[in-house]
């Protein structure tokens, strides 16, 4: 018996032919607004945003300049209060909360700086989990999943609880949950915030391998060595994107 | 989410919360076998006391002096003419009659040789064994007596009474003292047992004329009567009132089939095991409230959880399904035990009390475990609700 309905992993997760060729992401004067009392506080304002498949995209500005909130709205785990966000040449604004969510599921891969593990599953488990909700047999879960173990060098460490992994363990579990369905995109939220430096650096590196294999990623983070690693590089303050910038060879 | 992996989810995820769940099931628990070993027990005792009834035969009608008027005791009040053994004597012309007892009961003193035992006695007639399924061990019972004619002194005893006084030793054609007076023993009734925990053999059973003399009385306490198999009730009942309207002037007496009384009987265990299951309803109601606090807390403290659900593509109704999964799961837990307690306490009442109405029908367990379904989704609603409906992006900032 099926909960719910969910992806099965024979089907066909990508968007029609038609829209492959579009941009995966395309904002187009996009606000969120939010109300503070009698105040409005623009934590997006105006921002106009194409991201083409692949891209790297690094997302650098002050606190508070709007980079969790658009990494929010890209996920769609927060409604813009204006302007048009096509995800996959597809205009999500108007979407039903399950069309959401079925989106986040086959589209969107997060990645937080608090990692987010479920703290009573395995790392397995924890691994395993957008599998589950999708409804994969047992199965196919464990092929899939001793995969992206080994492939994170995390196959010795995958009955451990997230209390008994260090901090680069933890997010390089989070990371192999973000990408188990292969999506398009993968916002990461200062994937590196908690995380020592050999450890962040460890992080990094598989987020950009996954990148070159064709996962669209967003890193929002503090670390100017960090974000200058990306081919594009975008300043945010005060709601707005002020910089936009293509930098030709990305530090590799 | 397969349906498998939702079990798993939800009893690891109650796990964690140990210590609160476990306190939630108590309460449950106790409910539910609150309600179901009330209601065994309230099925139990109607069944039992219908048995007990029965034992004396099912063809049963009473007369009763006085007349039962709904909502005064009028009829008490104004003079009610006795019944009388006269009274019996005419009821046992109506064709459709068998016997007729006449009944007095009393408690008096038996004595013999310088022992002495209270009995309760019981002035009936020739007819008792017969209508009562009775059987006599030793001698005879009392002899019929030509209407209108005053009977013997003589005396039967039941099983314990005749222990009690004379041991192994016969006491038929004995003289004991009954009330100061002097009876023959002629007879001695096989054991009967108890009915409602009343013992049935410690009884004398003396001729109904010499009772009412004993206990000064003008008016016999009822008439019963036994009627043929596949007698008009209607009719006999008919008959039997117009023969003493005939007698008395007026209906100053009650007429009561034993469908009646069994019936009287049957609503008030009905009302009883209704207000003893209004108690367990109550322990469930806190064991309900219970399993809201626990679900509430739970859904505050995994915020975090719910919010990467969300993030995950989790539709609402899938968040919405495995925290009622969560609820269903404790209140069935709870439900599992209790039922596990009735048995247990059956088992205890099986050991030291046989005979203790106790029946555990199996539609009652059933009910029982599908009403503790229904506590966990009722009480697992809002709290599962809300977690289905938290905004994601508030959830997942608030680790
Ligand atoms: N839920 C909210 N309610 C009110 N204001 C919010 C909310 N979320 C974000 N903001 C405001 O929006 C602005 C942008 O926030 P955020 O996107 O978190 O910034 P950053 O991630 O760049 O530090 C801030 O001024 C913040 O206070
Ligand atoms: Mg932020």
């Amino acid at each position: 018996m099926v909960l719910a309905s969910g992806l099965r992993p024979d089907s066909e997760s990508r968007p029609d032919s038609e829209s492959r060729s579009a941009p995966v992401v395309r904002l187009s004067q996009l606000n969120r607004y939010f109300q503070l009392g009698d105040q409005t506080v623009k934590a997006l304002d105006g921002v106009d945003l194409v991201i083409e498949t692949g891209d790297y995209l690094s997302v650098m500005g002050p606190s508070g300049s709007g980079k969790s909130t658009l990494l929010n709205v890209l996920g769609l785990l927060d409604r813009p209060t204006s302007g048009d966000y096509f995800l996959n040449g597809r205009l999500t604004t108007g979407l039903s909360e399950s069309e959401l969510a079925h989106h986040r599921q086959i589209a969107i891969g997060f990645v937080f700086q608090s990692y987010h593990l479920i703290p009573r599953l395995s790392a397995r488990g924890n691994m395993e989990l957008p599998l589950v909700l999708a409804g994969w047999s047992p199965a196919q879960r464990r092929q899939r999943v001793d995969e992206m173990l080994d492939r994170l060098q995390l196959s010795a460490r995958a009955d451990h609880l997230p209390r008994q992994l260090s901090g680069g363990q933890r997010q390089r579990v989070a990371i192999g949950r973000a990408v188990m369905l292969k999506p398009s995109i993968l916002l990461a939220d200062e994937p590196t915030g908690n995380l020592d430096t050999h450890s962040g650096a460890e992080v990094v590196r598989i987020l950009e391998e996954l990148n070159q294999e064709g996962i669209t990623l967003v890193v929002v983070t503090h670390d100017q060595a960090l974000g200058a690693r990306a081919a594009r590089q975008l300043r945010m303050v005060d709601g707005r994107i002020v910089m936009d910038q293509r930098v030709d060879s990305g530090a590799t | 989410m397969r349906f498998t992996d939702g079990v798993r989810w939800i009893v690891t995820a109650l796990g964690t919360g140990r210590s609160r769940s476990i306190l939630t099931v108590v309460g449950i628990a106790i409910g539910i076998a609150a309600v179901a070993l009330l209601t065994a027990i309230g099925e139990g005792v109607r069944s039992y006391v219908m048995t007990e009834f029965s034992q004396f035969g099912t063809r049963i009608i009473g007369v009763s002096p006085g007349k039962n008027v709904t909502g005064g005791i009028g009829g008490i009040l104004s003079s009610v003419r006795p019944l009388t053994v006269d009274d019996a004597d005419a009821l046992r012309r109506i064709p459709a009659v068998e016997t007729v007892i006449p009944v007095v009961q009393g408690v008096g003193e038996l004595e013999f040789e310088g022992r002495h035992r209270n009995v309760k006695v019981m002035g009936v007639n020739a007819d008792m064994p017969a209508a009562w399924n009775f059987r006599v061990a030793q001698g005879r019972f009392l002899p019929e007596v030509q209407a209108g004619a005053a009977s013997s002194p003589y005396v039967v005893l039941g099983h314990t009474a005749h222990q009690e006084l004379f041991g192994d030793r016969s006491a038929l054609g004995r003289k004991v003292r009954l009330g100061g007076r002097a009876f023959r023993v002629i007879g001695v009734i096989e054991p009967k047992g108890d009915m409602l925990g009343f013992d049935l053999d410690d009884i004398a059973y003396i001729p109904a004329d010499l009772a009412l003399q004993l206990f000064n009385r003008e008016s016999l306490m009822e008439i019963d009567l036994t009627f043929a198999a596949g007698a008009d009730m209607v009719k006999l009942q008919a008959d039997i009132r117009r023969r003493l309207i005939d007698r008395h002037g007026r209906e100053d007496f009650t007429v009561t089939t034993q469908d009646q009384m069994l019936n009287s009987l049957d609503s008030i265990l009905s009302v009883l095991t209704l207000a003893v299951a209004l108690l367990g309803s109550i322990s469930l109601l806190v064991g309900s409230v219970g399993i809201v606090t626990t679900l509430t807390t739970s859904v505050q403290e995994r915020r975090g959880e719910i919010g990467l659900l969300h993030a995950l593509g989790a539709p609402r109704q899938q968040i919405l399904i495995l925290f009622l999964g969560e609820s269903v799961a404790l209140s069935l837990c709870g439900g599992g035990i209790g039922i596990l307690i009735l048995l247990a306490c059956k088992g205890v009442a099986l050991v030291f009390y046989p005979a203790f109405p106790l029946t555990p029908q199996p539609l009652y367990i059933a009910l029982a475990l599908l009403l503790s379904v229904g506590i966990g989704l009722l009480a697992g609603a809002t709290p599962a609700y809300r977690a289905s409906i938290l905004n994601p992006v508030d959830a997942l900032r608030s680790e």
